[in-house]
């Protein structure tokens, strides 16, 4: 296992989860040791999340140059989420755990746990930032109908930063019946390692893809960073083909890789928002999925060697490109995957593999209301 | 003689305050430096970290507040904190700078023994500690060890947890060093009971709590704790 990444993750949590964290490392070796652990991934990756997801060729979206979408977004729960609680909900399972819980901004993570959870029969508390429970309503209505229980984090920024301190801290507190079922690749190891790994499926297909559709590979790969998980298993299937520019692109507001520096939150030592005392800042996004001022310290330390480039797009870029989409090819896609189809845009490069990592339904409300703003503006 | 143990959150008022647990009987006190995300603790010592950092309570001025403490009372001093404080200011700098400011010790709530072993610092260990956690934080420790008596974060509980007693027997089984019990205690009656297990307590939520009030209802506090610990 990798419990660093360069100067990056480690465990810095409090003692009492340490000894949980050692089990999950323990049973995730030895899960991945075990046949029949890969194969009933497998089976339910297939036969209840619909992988292989396929990519979509966007001729009218980018009509000068070969983008290919990466359709996550038709995953079971319209979001790639869905490749990492399902991998996790059968880790939980062999460590007899019968409660999960879990945090959420956008929701599609809180939507994939709800459902894992249904389908195994775990009890389900998923902790939602008050602000998030209200830009992103219909996914707060889809886990109340899952049966999971969402509880609101009504301090601080209400977003995702307290969600992620409250999930924590309720797993300080049940630690021994429960699973912290983490949404993305941040958090204490051996999280960061356990949901690239499950989150490698999105490079994997694609890098078989591309060489089926395009007869070679991407000469960029593009992917929205939030705490980077669609990313990360996306980068990690071209790590080793020097000649595959990574792209990730945060949200201008919450660029912890490009405008942040090191400290600690949450468990590891990554780039993060913070200010000369370590003290945690705000962070602002349209997108309540890349509304974090963190980000998974692998990402930290391939920003470090340049193995990847990490740039931002802006709220109103990612409106733009939502649109447009939209319009071109008739795909609603989220607003955190529309930072990434911002940039792929302009990316210079001919070929282009974009990881579109959810759906946009969620988001109709919010996109709405921005356009009557707009209207009633002008 | 058990040990009495004091949490304040740093501020203006923390110089008065700790004067005022010392003068009532607390054996140490210690100083929490505000994080803006603090993990181990439930909602009192976080809105009292909350309120700390809206008033500046920053690094450079939480080491001016224990150098006016030290200057205040004689008792040891020890900073509470997180790692984030660390990573930004230097890790060995501000052991140094703590040291220099009074300080007798560290404490890093969510740092724990095996990781940056170097960092000189009272650890802490809990009820889920397996037996070789639990040698190495007794092997590491500054002085006494630190048992969390509960899985769960800082505040008030309606009862002792049970699970301090467990974890007394296997932490005297791997070292000599002093227990001092910390977490869900909160009444004389709590720290009389953890007292008689293990060789202090630690007090923290409730003391914050009751330290909004000033130092006269803080002395009255402390020496009700004093009272139960030394019955």
């Amino acid at each position: 296992m990798t419990r660093t990444f360069g100067a990056y993750g480690g465990r810095y949590g409090p003692e009492t989860l340490i000894p949980a964290l050692d089990e999950l490392e323990a049973g995730w070796r030895a899960a991945r040791e075990d046949e029949s652990f890969a194969r009933e991934l497998h089976e339910l990756y297939t036969s209840y999340g619909g992988r292989p997801t396929p990519l979509t060729l966007a001729p009218r979206f980018a009509p000068d140059k070969r983008v290919y979408l990466k359709r996550e977004d038709l995953l079971h729960t319209g979001a790639h989420k869905l490749n990492n609680a399902v991998g996790q909900a059968l880790l939980a399972r062999r460590l007899g755990k019968q409660r999960i819980v879990a945090e959420t901004g956008a929701g599609q993570h809180g939507v994939a746990t709800a459902t894992v959870c249904a389908r195994f029969g775990f009890e389900c508390v998923v902790y939602m930032g008050s602000e998030d429970m209200r830009r992103q309503r219909p996914n707060v209505e889809r886990m109340g109908l899952l049966g999971a229980e969402v509880r609101p984090v009504e301090f601080g920024t209400k977003t995702l930063k307290e969600a992620t301190s409250e999930a924590i801290r309720d797993w300080i507190g049940s630690v021994e019946t429960t699973h912290y079922l983490i949404g993305s690749c941040v958090g204490p190891a051996p999280y960061p390692e356990l949901v690239r790994e499950l989150q490698a499926v999105i490079g994997r297909e694609s890098r078989e893809q591309m060489l089926t559709v395009a007869g070679r590979l991407p000469e960029a790969v593009v992917a929205c960073v939030g705490g980077g998980s669609n990313a990360i298993g996306m980068f990690a299937g071209f790590l080793g083909d020097e000649e595959v520019r990574l792209v990730g692109v945060e949200a201008a507001g919450a660029a912890s890789l490009g405008t942040g520096r090191p400290g600690v939150l949450h468990g590891a030592r990554s780039s993060l928002l913070a200010d000369d005392d370590g003290q945690i800042l705000d962070a602002h996004s349209i997108s309540a999925g890349l509304d974090y001022p963190g980000v998974g310290p692998e990402h930290a330390a391939l920003r470090d060697t340049g193995r990847a480039r990490y740039v931002t797009a802006t709220d109103d870029e990612a409106l733009a490109a939502f649109h447009r989409l939209a319009e071109t090819e008739g795909i609603i896609p989220a607003l955190e995957s529309s930072h990434a189809l911002a940039r792929a845009l302009d990316v210079d490069a001919e070929l282009v593999l974009v990881c579109l990592s959810g759906r946009g339904d969620k988001d109709l409300a919010e996109v709405v209301a921005r356009r009557e703003l707009r209207l009633i503006g002008r | 003689m058990k040990t009495l143990v004091v949490y304040l959150m740093a501020g203006p008022e923390t110089p008065a305050l700790a004067e005022a647990a010392a003068a009532s009987g607390a054996d140490i006190v210690e100083l929490g430096f505000p994080f803006s995300d603090p993990l181990a603790d439930g909602p009192v010592v976080r809105r009292a970290g909350e309120r700390a950092l809206a008033q500046g309570m920053r690094t450079a001025r939480c080491l001016e507040c224990l150098a006016a403490t030290r200057a205040a009372v004689g008792v040891p001093l020890i900073p509470m904190t997180y790692s984030s404080l660390l990573d930004a200011y230097g890790w060995e700098r501000f052991a140094e700078d703590a040291r220099a400011a009074g300080a007798t010790s560290l404490i890093v709530a969510d740092l724990p023994a095996d990781e940056r072993p170097e960092l000189r610092r009272v650890q802490l260990v809990a009820p889920t500690s397996t037996d070789d956690r639990l040698r190495t934080a007794a092997g590491t420790t500054d002085g006494w060890l630190y048992l969390v008596t509960v899985a769960g974060t800082t505040g008030a509980r309606a009862e002792l947890s049970p699970a301090l007693e467990p974890l007394v027997e296997r932490a005297r089984a791997v070292t000599d060093l002093p227990l001092y019990a910390g977490f869900g205690i909160s009444t004389p009656a709590h720290a009389r009971a953890a007292a008689e297990l293990a060789d202090g307590v630690v007090v923290g939520s409730r003391a914050v709590e009751v330290a909004e009030e000033g130092p006269p209802a803080l002395a009255a506090y402390v020496a009700s704790l004093r009272d139960a610990v030394d019955a």
